[in-house]
């Protein structure tokens, strides 16, 4: 049986990322819940950074979608705990990341109790350039066109590419 | 439900939106916001002016290096850095604003406060100078900002505790490249190497006040809702002595500048503010 909720819910986890159009909120791990409270839907979203500007978006789009399949009242919450990481990205996530020639992320860096470590050298990473397969890359910026990305370089193919940081 | 771009799906809209971040919505919006019964709402809503204060304005001078910036990569770092920081701004306002009881929105906290209202330290409202005072100042700031929110990650302020271990993530990465810049232009060049330092020794005045507790930090800090600033200091001088070794650079010595304290400015507050809040204030109708 199909009830309001599954439905909402699958409509919910077609709804895409405005700035990575290739995955989905739920493949990214954005979307964290929907569920249904006197009547109205309400989805539960979560940022991805502090600063991510594409909040806004994602909660019109929901809202949105929602609403073309006949789901009249939608309420979108944000939750802040626990923060994201790029642990939640689906395995479809991250191939879709792949054949969009973006190096998806390995695993978050796992954080014991006590100060942070402080890298001083380049962060070394086993990365596979997401064009020839190659693990011999090296990264240019630990900051790209998005709050999520890294840029990267390809030492055998020489081609730039975009890798989601772990976080 | 496809669009060419995000632009175009926003103004998809019935509410008039044309743009990334116009008509913004609380970004708490759907978090519970419920104070802790046994904390005072106005000294929780200080605190946060505090963390904010400190955060925009140092984003505002962050993003004051687009276009100055040495290459393009590092324009695009400063700019996720600051755009980083905004985003904990954002949120600490929207903290003040529920803890306070005002409901004030974090528009009125970053437009239409005067410059004695804002708490920042003064070390974040220094000039842009070169950028061996930008690397200088963001080592500082990031080294020093890490501490205190992987601290607050424990508050007893459950909101608070959720901005904090969001903010760590992101401020890590903001000091190992502060680090990283330090140490390549510490152990560079001749010249590199002198104005790295020159940019410490002028910065360096203004560290000792980040240590030194306000009130509302000492009361909060008791009620395990903040973080003790002078309890930083030694895990901040572990790590920029580490830095400073490789770096090849010398920790300054030179005596505090007087006065400071949270409330306390130099006179580079008011300009920045008068260029942070034109727009807004000349159009204090307008809807964005």
């Amino acid at each position: 049986m199909v009830t309001a909720t599954t439905d909402a819910r699958s409509v919910a986890e077609t709804v895409t990322d405005p700035e990575l159009p290739m995955l989905t909120l739920a493949d990214l791990g954005v979307l964290r819940d929907v569920t249904e409270e006197d009547g109205r839907v309400v989805v539960t979203i979560t940022p991805t950074y502090s600063g991510c500007p594409a909040m806004d978006a994602m909660r019109a789009d929901l809202i949105r979608a929602l609403r073309a399949a006949g789901h009249e009242r939608v309420e979108v919450r944000t939750v802040l705990h626990p923060p994201w990481s790029t642990d939640w990205i689906s395995a479809a996530g991250r191939r879709r990341l792949a054949e969009a020639g973006i190096a998806p992320p390995g695993a978050a860096p796992r954080r014991a109790d006590g100060p942070i470590p402080l890298t001083l050298g380049p962060t070394v990473r086993t990365v596979r350039c997401p064009r020839c397969g190659s693990a011999d890359t090296e990264e240019t910026s630990a900051f790209g066109a998005t709050a999520c990305k890294a840029l990267r370089r390809c030492r055998a193919c020489l081609e730039p590419f975009e890798h989601v940081k772990e976080i | 439900m496809s669009f060419d771009n995000v632009y175009e799906a926003l103004s998809e809209d019935g509410d008039a939106r044309w743009a990334f971040g116009t008509g913004f919505a609380d970004p708490l919006a759907g978090v519970d916001t419920t104070v802790p019964p046994d904390v005072a709402g106005a000294d929780l809503a200080a605190y946060c002016l505090m963390l904010g204060d400190d955060a925009l304005v140092m984003s505002h001078r962050l993003q004051e290096w687009c276009t100055n910036a040495p290459d393009l990569e590092e324009e695009v770092a400063l700019a996720n850095i600051g755009l980083d920081l905004l985003g904990q701004t954002r949120m600490l306002y929207a903290r003040a604003g529920h803890a306070d009881g005002t409901g004030r929105g974090e528009d009125a906290y970053a437009y239409f406060r005067e410059p004695e209202d804002f708490a920042n330290v003064r070390l974040t409202e220094t000039p842009r100078g070169d950028f061996g005072d930008l690397i200088a100042k963001l080592l500082v700031f990031a080294t020093w900002r890490l501490a205190l929110l992987q601290r607050l990650i424990t508050s007893r302020d459950p909101v608070l505790a959720a901005i904090a271990a969001k903010g760590v993530k992101e401020v890590a990465y903001h000091r190992d490249h502060a680090a990283q810049w330090a140490v390549r232009l510490g152990d560079g060049t001749e010249e590199s190497h002198r104005r790295m330092q020159a940019g410490l020794d002028r910065l360096w005045p203004l560290v000792g006040e980040l240590f030194a507790p306000h009130e509302v930090e000492e009361r909060l800090a008791r009620a395990g809702v903040a973080a003790d600033p002078a309890g930083l200091r030694a895990e901040f001088d572990a790590v920029l002595d580490q830095v400073l070794t490789a770096a090849t650079l010398r920790r300054p010595d030179v005596p505090p500048e007087p006065g400071g304290g949270r409330g306390a400015h130099t006179d580079a507050l008011a300009p920045l503010l008068a260029e942070l809040q034109s727009v807004a204030r000349a159009h204090p109708e307008a809807t964005w």
